[in-house]
């Protein structure tokens, strides 16, 4: 459980995060985005105990972190932007530093290191110096330093930043493999990432937050949520479809043709523009329903805080 | 307690998987001989010790100390690792303790290293060996000093060179107060008093007794006090810039 109140982190005359409050949950896998410089990382520095706030609280698990901070860093697994590592050690030599810090003995010490190596697929690195890893590899001993003891919480600032689409599969995989009392907070930018793995999204920009609902709610905030997408084989005269019960708006995207149907409301537009082609015997050669486009949503939000 | 010893044996093992303590320790072996023989004369001064040996410590280490910590705080920052150890169940204080001794033992082993030099003088004479180990104790604890320092101007920067010069330049004044040149140019004027505190901030002062084999308690306080007050305030500089 974390429980963050009125935080602010001023750096000099520049507010980087600016009154930011809200809650997380056992369960929640919370995806936190935003633009560049927007005051995702610094909030995770914050939660993490790195930075001290300006203002406001933070509490994790009933303990506030200006009082027990060891403790909280304790339970807590963080992954931090740029996934930073001693370069001179390998990753074996690293990650039993880590757990000796985390005080994991014995069997206990062997057993987590010998899971979280298999889990992120570091076998065939253990023995290089982390320096001469790929970029891949060195998030992956990031990722496995976070893990290791098993925390209740974990905070991962751009975990998969830098991989390739078959890493960012597995890291999405393993995030979503953790059990399911935990409490994850990943910060990205990159969209279906939030889809894919969270069950919460929050949106901050210039520090403040603008949205805190699930990635679902997300895409109906879209204009595209719920369109009627189609295309037709050939020349066609289209004007019908607008005029169809439901239909606030009509667009053709001119490089593709294709055909745009905005709902009004959320209504349900598909029985009727499929029973509209079938009685004119229109040829289409796609025609689906649009999930709503989150980036959309996204430049949408962050630039109305610009102006 | 149990974090200090686990970040000591990371620092200490770091400077063996980066060449740094074997670069130090070469090179030290070579200086201290060449300087020992080459302009101390230990051979011709036909005495059986190691004073020509020791005296040349603190221009030794005005150079290599700092370099040796030049990397310690001024790594971390650059990297980001000071992010992932800040966030790490130790305290900075710990981290602090496990970085100085680390760098100490290194200092430490080089000094051992050097016992050739101290079979020499016994193969060839009967040197008062009490005398010799309370020197060597002097000179670790000295290397100590010059060290603390050189962590704390690392605390303060995130680059190594400007960490060095900045060290090397604090540790020239500690050494430099109390060298006859300076103290000669403020006699004339100077009450001795005055002159009697400055020359009792420099190394040299307390160096000279312990390097004859004197260990004295204020010499002993006075570099034990030099290590806590420039760790501490090296500790501080963490705290108020590690975000930076």
């Amino acid at each position: 459980m974390i429980s963050v109140k009125n935080l602010t982190k001023r750096f000099g005359g520049f507010t980087a995060v600016d009154n930011l409050s809200f809650e997380v949950k056992p369960g929640d896998i919370v995806g936190f985005l935003g633009p560049n410089g927007a005051g995702k990382s610094t909030t995770m520095k914050m939660l993490t105990g790195f930075l001290t706030p300006s203002s406001g609280e933070i509490r994790i698990a009933d303990q506030a972190m200006d009082q027990s901070s060891k403790h909280i860093q304790q339970r807590l697994g963080y992954l931090p932007e740029g996934a930073p590592a001693y370069g001179d050690m390998t990753p074996i030599q690293f990650l039993n530093f880590i757990a000796d810090i985390r005080k994991l003995k014995g069997r206990e010490k062997q057993q987590r290191l010998d899971e979280v190596i298999e889990q992120v697929a570091l076998t065939e690195v253990l023995n290089r110096p982390i320096e001469n890893l790929s970029k891949g590899f060195k998030r992956r001993v990031g990722l496995a330093q976070a893990i290791l003891h098993d925390p209740e919480i974990l905070v991962l600032d751009e975990p998969t930043d830098g991989l390739d689409p078959n890493q960012k599969h597995q890291v999405r995989e393993l995030i979503q493999n953790l059990s399911k009392d935990k409490l994850v907070i990943i910060s990205t930018h990159i969209l279906e990432e939030v889809a894919a793995v969270c069950n919460r999204a929050m949106i901050i920009a210039s520090g403040r937050m603008l949205f805190d609902a699930t990635p679902e709610a997300l895409q109906k905030k879209s204009r595209y949520y719920r369109a009627i997408s189609l295309h037709f084989t050939q020349m066609t005269d289209i004007s019908g479809l607008a005029e169809l019960p439901g239909v606030a708006d009509m667009e053709v995207e001119r490089h593709s043709g294709r055909v745009l149907l905005f709902p009004e409301g959320e209504q349900e537009l598909m029985p009727g523009v499929s029973a509209y082609i079938k009685n004119r015997g229109l040829q289409v050669d796609s025609l689906y329903e649009e999930q709503g486009r989150l980036d959309d949503v996204f430049r949408q939000m962050t630039a109305e805080v610009k102006v | 307690m149990a974090s200090t010893w686990i970040l000591f044996r990371r620092e200490f093992a770091s400077f063996f998987a980066t060449p740094v303590a074997y670069v130090f320790i070469l090179i030290f072996l070579m200086l201290s001989g060449v300087f020992s023989f080459f302009i101390g004369n230990l051979y011709e001064r036909g005495q059986a010790d190691l004073l020509p040996f020791f005296n040349f410590h603190p221009w030794l280490y005005l150079f290599l100390v700092p370099a040796m910590a030049m990397r310690s705080w001024s790594e971390e920052r650059k990297s980001g690792t000071i992010e992932l150890l800040m966030t790490l169940p130790v305290t900075t204080f710990q981290v602090m303790l496990g970085k100085f001794f680390a760098a100490w033992a290194v200092l430490g082993l080089a000094l051992l290293l050097t016992f050739p030099l101290w079979l020499t003088v016994n193969y060839l004479g009967n040197p008062d060996n009490g005398i010799i180990i309370a020197a060597y104790l002097g000179s670790w604890l000295m290397a100590g000093a010059f060290l603390a320092i050189g962590i704390c101007m690392s605390a303060l920067t995130k680059s190594q060179v400007v960490a060095f010069i900045l060290a090397v330049v604090v540790c020239f004044l500690f050494v430099l107060s109390g060298s006859g040149i300076v103290l000669d140019s403020f006699k004339g004027w100077m009450p001795p008093l005055l002159l009697d505190t400055l020359a009792s901030f420099s190394f040299l002062t307390h160096f000279e007794s312990m390097a004859k084999g004197v260990i004295a308690l204020n010499d002993l306080g006075y570099f034990l006090i030099v290590i806590g007050v420039w760790l501490y305030a090296g500790f501080l500089a963490v705290e108020q810039k590690k975000a930076e």
